[in-house]
C-alpha cells in the first residue's frame, strides 16, 4: 500500500541522506520525496511517498525515529489529507493543433508558462489522480520532456487541536 | 580566555572523566595529539592498528560501562575503525570515535588522505558530525556522549577537519544537551508492566530471555530478584553472558546455534517468554516460525524498533531493563504473587541432567572443550574477564566457561569480528586492572591483530590469550565437513606457522606451547601467574566439531550432535509434564 510520509526533520546538512540511506539499506524504493524549509527555518519538511506493506512501513517509521535528527512522523491518512504535487510537461504542439492543448490546460485548470516554435509548456498542480488524468490526455499528442516536484501534503486543518 | 579547537576536544573529554583514550596519531590529527600530550589525567594508549584502538575501546566500554574513546587520523586511520565501530554497533556499545579529517576549504577534492567518514559511517553509527566551526566543539561532544551513552548505546563519530582542531573559542562546556529529536523512552508503560506481571503470575512455564541489554543498564541485581522472587529460569544470550550468575540453579544456559539442547527446548516448551533487551537474532531464534510457538511473548526493550522486528509479540514494553524489572517486581510483590514453577523447573532439570554439553574425551588428544573447561576451573576463585575471538573457540567459550558477574565478558556478537578478542581483551585489561583477563583465541583469529601484543607489552597489561590451535578456520572447516562434503577450501591453516611461542616472544610476552595432554594446567598456570601477557599455543584436536547445532535455518529444537535427543515433543518426560499442564 502506498504511504505518505511526512517527516520534521532538523534543516542540517547530511539530512537527507541519512533518511535516503536508511530506506535504501532496506530496500525500499521512494516514489518520490520533496523536500523544503518549514515555518521554522531550523526546521525542514520531507514528504515521503513509499509503497510498503503494515510491517514494513513501522520497521521503517521506528528506524527513521532513531535518526537523532528527525524530530516528528506523521503516517498520512489518505482520507484525511491535503496533497499537491507541481509537474512542468513540455507537449508537442504545432500552431494548428495548439488550441486543443490550451484547451485540455483549461479544463485542469493548469496554466501555460512557455510557447515554443512546436512547442507548449504547462504547469499543473494537483493531486495524483488529477495530473494523472491530464497526463493521459497530453501523451496523445508528445509529451517531450516532464518534471514532477514530488507529493507534498499536510494533515487537514480539522486534526488540530 | 579562548583555546583552540584540540584543546576543545581535550577539555571536553575531561569534562566528561574520560580516563583512557586509545588511539593513532597522523597528520590532521597532530593538533589533537599534541592538546593530548599535554592532558596528564588523560592516558592515551597508543595501539598497533586502528581496528585494534576501537576493539579495545569498545571492550573498555563493556567492562566499565563507561564510554569508550578512539582518536584516529583521516583517511586510512579513519577507514580501519570501520570494522571497530560496526561491532560496537550491532552490540550496543557506546563510543565516541574521533578522526581527523583534511581542512574545511579542501573538503570534498579528493585530498590527501581524505575519506567522507561520515558518509561512510551513517549506517553503523547512532549518530555522526563533521564539525565545521570550532565553536561547536562542546556542544558536539556533549551531543555524542549523550547519545553514545544513553537510551541503546552506540557508537558516535565526529570528524574533525584540520583547520578547525586549530581554530578558536571560548569553551564552555554545555550542562545538559538539549535534543529534540532524541528522547528515549525509559520508564516502561505502567499498564503493560503490570500486564508482564499477571501474565508472569499467571504463567506455568515461564522462561526469561535475556540479552545485552539487561547489562548496558546495569539491571542484574533486579534481574536476580524478579527471577528469584517468581523462581522463574534465566537463559542469556551471547550478549546477556554476565546479566545473570552462571552458576545460579534457575540459569538455563545461552539459547540458539550452539546453544544448549536444553535451553531451546526450554524456549520452545515455555508458555510465556519474556524477552528483556534482546533482539531475537536469527542465530538465537532459528526458523521463527517455529521458535516459541506455544508461548505468549512478552518483548521489552529501549529500542522501539526491535519490538516485533523479527517475532510479532502480545505484549511490547518500551523501557529500560532496569526500570521496566524494577517494575515488574514492584508489581509481583503487589499482588503477593507467588512461585509456581517447581514442576517446570523440574522438567528443565530433567532435560539439564540428560542432554549437558558433552565431547569425547581423548586419552593423549587435547580436546579444545577441556582447555575451555581447565581455564574455568584454574581460573575460579579470582576475579576474571573473558574475552573470546571468533569461531569455534567463541562457541566453546560460551559453552563451558561459566560467566559469574556482568560486565566481565566481551565477545563479539552480533558482527562476529574475529581479531576483536585480543584488542577487546587490552581495553579490558585497562579497565579492570584487579581482574585477570582472558583471551580464549582461535589461531585464525589471533592473526588479525596479534600486532596488539606490542600494546600489551609495552604498556605492561598482562593479558593471556588461549590459543585454541586447530590448524583451521575451525568453524568454517566444520560447515564445510557438514554442508559442503569434507571440501576444505580455504580453511587449512598450518600450526607451526606462526611459531606463537615465537611470536609472542618477539613482543616481549610469556610465550609457551602445549601439545600434550599433562602438560596443559602447568603452562596455563605458569601463563597466569606470569606478570606480564602471555600466549599459550594449546595444539587442540584438529577436527573436533562445535555441537550440538541448530543446522542454518532450522529449528531450534532440532540440533545436530550432541547427545541424542529429537524435537522437543519427544522430549518430554509426560509424567513430569503432566504435572506443569495440570
Ligand atoms: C573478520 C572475519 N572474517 C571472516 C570471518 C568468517 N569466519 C567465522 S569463524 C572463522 C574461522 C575462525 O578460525 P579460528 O580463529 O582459527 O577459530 P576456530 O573456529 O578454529 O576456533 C571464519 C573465517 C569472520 N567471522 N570474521
Ligand atoms: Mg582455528
Amino acid at each position: 500500500m502506498q504511504h505518505t510520509l511526512s517527516v520534521l526533520v532538523e534543516n542540517k546538512p547530511g539530512v537527507l541522506t541519512r533518511v535516503a540511506s536508511l530506506f535504501a539499506r532496506r530496500g525500499f524504493n521512494i516514489d518520490s520525496l520533496a523536500v523544503g524549509e518549514t515555518e521554522d527555518p531550523t526546521l525542514s519538511r520531507m514528504t515521503i511517498v513509499v509503497a510498503a506493506d503494515e510491517n514494513a512501513i513501522e520497521q521503517i517509521t521506528k528506524q527513521l525515529h532513531k535518526l537523532i535528527n528527525v524530530i516528528k512522523i506523521q503516517d498520512l491518512d489518505p482520507k484525511d489529507m491535503i496533497d499537491r504535487e507541481l509537474v512542468l510537461y513540455k507537449v508537442n504542439a504545432a500552431p494548428d493543433r495548439r488550441h486543443e492543448v490550451i484547451e485540455i490546460a483549461n479544463v485542469f485548470r493548469a496554466k501555460i508558462v512557455d510557447v515554443g516554435k512546436n512547442s507548449l509548456t504547462i504547469e499543473a498542480t494537483g493531486t495524483g489522480d488529477k495530473l494523472a488524468a491530464m497526463e493521459d490526455l497530453l501523451r496523445a499528442y508528445g509529451i517531450k520532456e516532464l518534471a514532477r516536484t514530488g507529493r507534498i501534503a499536510l494533515a487537514r486543518g480539522s486534526r488540530d487541536a | 580566555m579562548k583555546v583552540t579547537g584540540a584543546q576543545a576536544i581535550v577539555k571536553s573529554l575531561e569534562a566528561e572523566g574520560v580516563e583512557v583514550v586509545f588511539g593513532y596519531p597522523g597528520g590532521v590529527v597532530l593538533p589533537l595529539f599534541d592538546a593530548l600530550y599535554q592532558a596528564p589525567s588523560i592516558n592515551t594508549v597508543l595501539t598497533r592498528h586502528e581496528q585494534g584502538a576501537t576493539h579495545a575501546a569498545d571492550a573498555y566500554a563493556r567492562v566499565t560501562g563507561k564510554v569508550g574513546v578512539v582518536i584516529v587520523t583521516s583517511g586510512p586511520g579513519a577507514a580501519n575503525t570501520v570494522t571497530g565501530i560496526a561491532n560496537a554497533y550491532m552490540d550496543s556499545v557506546p563510543l565516541v570515535v574521533i578522526t581527523g579529517q583534511v581542512a574545511t576549504h579542501v573538503l570534498g577534492t579528493d585530498a590527501f588522505q581524505e575519506t567522507d567518514i561520515t558518509g561512510i559511517t551513517i549506517p553503523i553509527t547512532k549518530h555522526n558530525y563533521l564539525v565545521d566551526n570550532a565553536e561547536d566543539i562542546p556542544g558536539i561532544m556533549a551531543e555524542a556522549f549523550h547519545i553514545a551513552g544513553t537510551g541503546r548505546p552506540g557508537p558516535v563519530l565526529i570528524d574533525l577537519p584540520v583547520d578547525i582542531s586549530r581554530g578558536e573559542l571560548v569553551f564552555k562546556y554545555p550542562e545538559r544537551v538539549n535534543l529534540p529529536g532524541y528522547k528515549p523512552t525509559v520508564k516502561g508503560h505502567a499498564k503493560q508492566i503490570k500486564e508482564a506481571a499477571t501474565l508472569i503470575s499467571h504463567a506455568r512455564k515461564p522462561l526469561l530471555y535475556v540479552g545485552g541489554g539487561v547489562l548496558s543498564s546495569n539491571a542484574a541485581k533486579e534481574l536476580k530478584e524478579l527471577a528469584e522472587l517468581m523462581q522463574l529460569p534465566v537463559v542469556t544470550t551471547l550478549m546477556g553472558k554476565g546479566a545473570f550468575p552462571e552458576d545460579h540453579h534457575l540459569f538455563v544456559g545461552m539459547p540458539g546455534m550452539h546453544g544448549g539442547k536444553f535451553t531451546n527446548y526450554a524456549i520452545t516448551e515455555t508458555d510465556l517468554l519474556f524477552g528483556i533487551g534482546v533482539r531475537f537474532d536469527d542465530r538465537v531464534t532459528g526458523k521463527l516460525a517455529t521458535f516459541a510457538t506455544k508461548a505468549k511473548i512478552v518483548h521489552a526493550d529501549i529500542d522501539p524498533a526491535e519490538i516485533g522486528k523479527n517475532r510479532s509479540v502480545d505484549l511490547p514494553i518500551v523501557g529500560d531493563a532496569k526500570a521496566v524489572l524494577a517494575g515488574v517486581i514492584e508489581e509481583l510483590r503487589k499482588m503477593n504473587a507467588q512461585p509456581r514453577t517447581d514442576s517446570w523447573m523440574r522438567v528443565i532439570d530433567d532435560w539439564r541432567t540428560r542432554f549437558p554439553f558433552h565431547y569425547h574425551t581423548s586419552e593423549t588428544a587435547i580436546m579444545p572443550q577441556h582447555v575451555v573447561e581447565r581455564v574455568r576451573e584454574l581460573t575460579k576463585g579470582r576475579p576474571t574477564v573473558y574475552c573470546t575471538e571468533v569461531g569455534q573457540n567463541q562457541m566453546w567459550a560460551c559453552q563451558y566457561l561459566k560467566i559469574r558477574e556482568p560486565r566481565t565478558w566481551a565477545s563479539s556478537g552480533g558482527l562476529g569480528t574475529m581479531g576483536f578478542g585480543l584488542p577487546a581483551a587490552i581495553g579490558a585489561q585497562l579497565g579492570r586492572p584487579d581482574h585477570l583477563v582472558v583471551n580464549i583465541a582461535g589461531d585464525g583469529s589471533i592473526q588479525m591483530n596479534s600486532q596488539e601484543l606490542a600494546t600489551a607489552s609495552i604498556n605492561k597489561l598482562p593479558v593471556k590469550v588461549v590459543i585454541l590451535n586447530n590448524g583451521y578456520l575451525g568453524m568454517v572447516r566444520q560447515w564445510q565437513e557438514l554442508f559442503y562434503e569434507h571440501r576444505y577450501s580455504s580453511s587449512t591453516l598450518p600450526q607451526d606457522c606462526p611459531d606463537f611461542v615465537k611470536l609472542a616472544e618477539a613482543y616481549g610476552a610469556f610465550g609457551i606451547r602445549v601439545t600434550k595432554l599433562d602438560e596443559l594446567d602447568d603452562a596455563l598456570v605458569a601463563a597466569f601467574a606470569h606478570d606480564g601477557p602471555a600466549v599459550v599455543d594449546v595444539r587442540v584436536e584438529r577436527e573436533e566439531n562445535v555441537y550440538p547445532m541448530v543446522a542454518p535455518g532450522g529449528s531450534i529444537d532440532e540440533m545436530l550432535g550432541g547427545i541424542p535427543g529429537g524435537p522437543v515433543s519427544e522430549m518430554l518426560d509426560e509424567e513430569l509434564l503432566e504435572e506443569v499442564w495440570e
